[in-house]
């Protein structure tokens, strides 16, 4: 009976979606979100409240607004509104299938390429874009050159330009919150052991060796970062026509004025303390994105003001003496302790259990707003997106959506999303799919 | 994820750390839960508790007795003599222990990948009890796994039921009574569509068409071999004289346990067209499946699989990892349980296998599952895939004490496991676990100072050449070189983590051709 309800619900849910106005015109431009509890993220939370949307922004939000004439109007009794949520680390768009080499454009071939960025390879009509939207998710980032499946196993040292971008849209450039978020930096590590794909069997290495190695790389990246600056300030000093053009170094140069931050992937505590007293020294916005061992060095982290961008809450812990529970416990840890985070999927197919790591790490003691908050504002913050996105304020894009419940917990469903002002539709492959296989009459 | 740290298998990248790890793999070797298994207190009672049955419902400020390792009653209020061992669950959930019905965890191989045809190995030979991925997944509330060779063949290894006994010796893992499985697979990872192996030739099939073939040969070489040795048994049994017996061939033996029914089929299988094939091909032979694991297309050919009686154990929303991953919905588990299939969901991952409660309460959003049903998919229902329902999988009388008790309803993501119960002996306590993490980090510090010491007296041991055989060793400890590459597949779309798993994970994506 229940099946039957949900399927009625879902499709007259759909319906409602199909029958709006896909996009703005000027009569259907105003929303009007009644009788919600709305949690605006932003202080406080309002039990019988009214949001009001107009030219895809929050026009108004608060209790016993009056409606505007010609808006409409989505009775919200007994739901939520929340401000959508955000995966601060993703391959949205840059990849389909991981194992088709063809679908994926995340990671370019060599190691320094700070001049390519992630929103020229998105593909707006990915499949993962609508699936993922479907769980709550209104905006990403799409994050190149970090490795992931879909690499081969190699992930550049310098990967990239990270684009933030709105869960829908018909062209990258209506899809786009900001093109250049921050700049990929995978920290190295001293490898003593690694794979050798040749003979597809381990490696060891001396110590000595994999030392000099890492030393050779992190010079290699000074090497870069120092040319920036000069760069840099030859472009400032200059005129274009007197010096010579370099795409890589003028890339860096918003890196180097400390306009565009760093993010850096390392996991080991080691890595991470190097990472961030090259960036300290070179005076460079950082980002950490990985952390596992982030928890060792929370003192140096908080005192540096380096925000992270958290892996998955459910992985396991790196050491086999680790408590069970490492990877779990870790938010609350850092949070106790100041540090400044936000929770990402690092993936496309596992984008829709963000929610489910943040709950996770809940239940091993982060307080519950936090959680909220690291999957809403403080992602936008750390990027720079708080003006646009992450709470339910005046002014704000209306990049929200109306649950029927703890939009972190497994079993709530998502009624209404919207992107930049627009009620956008909830079908996807795998709803398309269940809902053809289900219509297959018996089987003879 | 960057590849390099997870290729960096043992992360021991000092000599220092080096020594540091051997002090952890000597520590890991002796850790007070596991060196002893816990007693076993003859009567256990659990009070106050929520109880799921699972077959008869659940119990609210409920009890259940537990003697001699088995549920002797269970209800409102049970008959507790004065000197039993009380757990009280004020405030919290009992639930069958959770059975993962696709796992690889206390192996120290998976996958004989050299031969399309490899039923005569067997992973009852090569368990490792001192996997802390045991230890790991017990505190996730699971008490039972099929422990699954990997999908390197069309034909796999002959794989067991275990149950989690953390602390004991591989002989006392083993389900007793449990009907032994084996391993069959179809699709992409048989035939290799996402990768080569350097050096190794190009292996038969490499098609679809192939696998159903590599499969009937074998077959009509078992039953040929069936017929030959029931033909011997006829006539030495009749009393003939000076009769030479056929040849043993340990691969088609189990094979002929297959036919028999003395073994049960577990099949990997991603696309519904390959489902079908292998239901033919055991119609032909007169041999039945008894699960399908993954089987993420079932839901299109959900009407066969009930009609065939058989289980299909699934991933909760896994998809897009390899092509005949795309059609897979989260809806899956749901209405392939509406057409009357007997479902479960499985891990086939030892991270995913601490959270499968979360992973089967997902069937409640996609399809809307009820909450028994939704707990059905991690207890009873993969207890009757693996034929030992009679045994475990739900909270009855004369059952085995098998249970998981939570402090919030199981379905939800805010749910923790308090302690995991297997024969009536509490395995996993969380509270103990936190208590004796002090006094374990003190005895670590302790092993790092005395090797410190040692290390600063003798500075030769600092060379490489001394330290690498010694490095080794925790990495022989993680299982990632001895999980070889067609297992992987599966593990791929796991967010990226950093446990040897995913070492192996790297491992097999040469070239990213996965």
């Amino acid at each position: 009976m229940k099946h039957t309800f949900n399927a009625v619900r879902i499709i007259l849910l759909i319906a409602v979606v199909c029958a709006l106005p896909p996009r703005a015109s000027a009569q259907s431009n105003a929303y009007v979100i009644t009788h919600a509890k709305i949690f605006t993220l932003a202080g406080n939370t309002i039990e019988d409240g009214t949001l009001i949307i107009r030219d895809g922004k929050i026009a108004a939000v608060g209790a016993g607004l009056d409606i505007p004439a010609g808006a409409q109007v989505i009775d919200a009794k007994g739901l939520q509104v929340y401000p959508g949520i955000f995966d601060s680390i993703t391959q949205m768009g840059l990849r389909e299938i991981g194992a088709v080499s063809a679908t994926v454009d995340s990671t370019e071939t060599g190691n320094y390429n700070p001049d390519v960025v992630a929103a020229t390879a998105v593909s707006p009509s990915s499949e993962h874009i609508p699936v993922t939207r479907a769980a709550g998710i209104t905006e990403v980032l799409a994050v190149p050159g970090s490795g992931g499946f879909d690499s081969g196993g190699s992930s550049n040292v310098i990967g990239g330009q990270a684009s933030a971008i709105h869960m829908a849209g018909w062209a990258i450039e209506e899809m786009l919150i900001k093109k250049s978020a921050a700049m990929v930096l995978n920290w190295p590590e001293i490898q003593t052991q690694t794979f050798d794909f040749a003979t597809f069997s381990r490696k060891e290495k001396p110590y000595a060796d994999a030392k000099q190695e890492y030393d050779k790389q992190v010079t290699e990246i000074t090497d870069w970062v120092e040319r920036a600056r000069h760069y840099a300030q030859v472009m400032e000093k200059s005129s274009a026509a007197k010096y010579d053009r370099d795409l890589k170094l003028e890339a860096l140069a918003p890196v180097v004025r400390g306009e565009l931050p760093l993010l850096v992937f390392a996991d080991r505590s080691r890595e991470i303390r190097n990472a961030v007293e090259f960036c300290d020294k070179q005076r460079l916005r950082m980002i950490l994105a990985g952390g596992e061992e982030a928890y060792k060095v929370k003192d140096l982290l908080r005192s540096k003001d380096v925000p992270v961008i958290l892996r998955p809450s459910l992985s396991l812990p790196p050491e086999e003496d680790d408590p069970y529970d490492r990877m779990l416990s870790q938010p609350a840890e850092l949070a106790a302790a100041g540090v400044k985070f936000a929770f990402a999927s690092f993936d496309n197919s596992f984008a829709r259990r963000l929610g489910q790591n943040a709950a996770n790490a809940v239940a091993y003691g982060l307080p519950y707003e936090e959680a909220l908050k690291a999957v809403t504002i403080y992602p936008a913050r750390i990027f720079g997106l708080d003006d646009q996105v992450g709470t339910l304020e005046q002014g704000k894009l209306a990049n929200l959506i109306v649950t029927n419940g703890d939009p972190l917990e497994l079993t709530t469903d998502v009624k209404y999303l919207f992107i930049r002002g627009q009620l956008t539709s909830m079908d996807n492959r795998h709803l398309r799919l269940y809902e053809k296989y289900s219509k297959r009459p018996k089987a003879q | 994820m960057r590849i390099s740290p997870l290729l960096n298998a043992s992360r021991l990248r000092t000599p220092f750390l080096y020594f540091l790890g051997v002090l952890c793999l000597v520590y890991l070797l002796v850790p007070a839960h596991a060196a002893a298994p816990p007693d076993v207190p003859s009567v256990i009672v659990i009070q106050n508790a929520t109880i799921l049955t699972v077959s008869h419902g659940t119990i609210e400020h409920g009890s259940i007795l537990i003697k001699d390792g088995k549920i002797a009653e269970v209800g409102q209020s049970v008959n507790a003599p004065k000197d039993a061992q009380v757990i009280d669950a004020a405030g919290q959930f009992v639930i069958p222990g959770i059975i993962d019905c696709h796992s690889h965890i206390a192996a120290e191989s998976i996958n004989e990948g050299s031969v399309s045809v490899s039923s005569m190995v067997n992973m009852a030979e090569i368990l490792n009890p001192e996997d802390i991925d045991i230890y790991r997944d017990l505190a996730g509330g699971v008490t039972s796994a099929n422990i699954l060779h990997g999908s390197a063949n069309s034909i796999g290894g002959q794989t067991l039921v275990i149950k989690l006994r953390w602390g004991q010796p591989a002989a006392k893992l083993p389900f007793e009574g449990a009907l032994p499985g084996i391993k069959f697979a179809l699709g992409e990872n048989v035939k290799r569509s996402n990768f080569s192996i350097p050096g190794q030739p190009k292996r038969y099939p490499a098609t679809r068409m192939g696998v159903e073939e590599t499969i009937r040969g074998a077959f009509s070489e078992a039953r040929d071999y069936k017929k030959a040795w029931g033909d011997y048994n006829k006539r030495f049994a009749a009393g003939e004289k000076n009769l030479i017996p056929p040849r043993r061939d340990l691969r088609l033996d189990p094979l002929v346990e297959v036919l028999e029914g003395k073994r049960y089929v577990h099949s990997h299988c991603y696309r519904e067209d390959e489902i079908l094939m292998l239901l033919r091909v055991a119609k032909e032979f007169g041999f039945k499946v008894r699960t399908f694991q993954h089987v993420l297309e079932g839901y299109k050919v959900a009407d066969e699989l009930a009609a065939a009686g058989v289980g299909a154990s699934t991933f909760s929303d896994w998809w897009a990892y390899k092509v005949e991953a795309y059609d897979a919905i989260p809806y899956n588990a749901a209405l392939m349980t509406r057409r009357g299939v007997v479902v479960s969901i499985n891990s086939d991952s030892a991270e995913e296998a601490t959270h499968l409660n979360q992973e089967a309460a997902k069937s409640m959003k996609f399809g809307g599952l009820s909450h028994d049903e939704a707990l059905k998919m991690v207890t009873l229902n993969p207890a009757m895939q693996l034929g030992i329902d009679k045994r475990v999988g739900t909270i009855d009388v004369g059952k085995d004490a098998d249970l998981a008790i939570y402090n919030h309803d199981p379905l939800s993501a805010y749910a923790v496991v308090q302690k995991t119960l297997i024969d009536g002996r509490v395995y996993f306590d969380r509270q103990r676990d936190i208590a004796e993490r002090s006094e374990r980090e003190k005895e670590k510090k302790v092993l790092i100072d005395k090797l410190k010491k040692s290390a600063e007296k003798k500075p030769e041991d600092k060379k490489p050449d001394a330290t690498v055989p010694i490095g080794q060793k925790p990495a022989e400890k993680k299982p990632e070189v001895k999980k070889p590459e067609e297992k992987k597949p599966e593990e791929k779309p796991k967010p990226p983590q950093s446990n040897g798993a995913d070492v192996a994970a790297a491992a097999v994506r040469p070239g990213g051709a996965l």
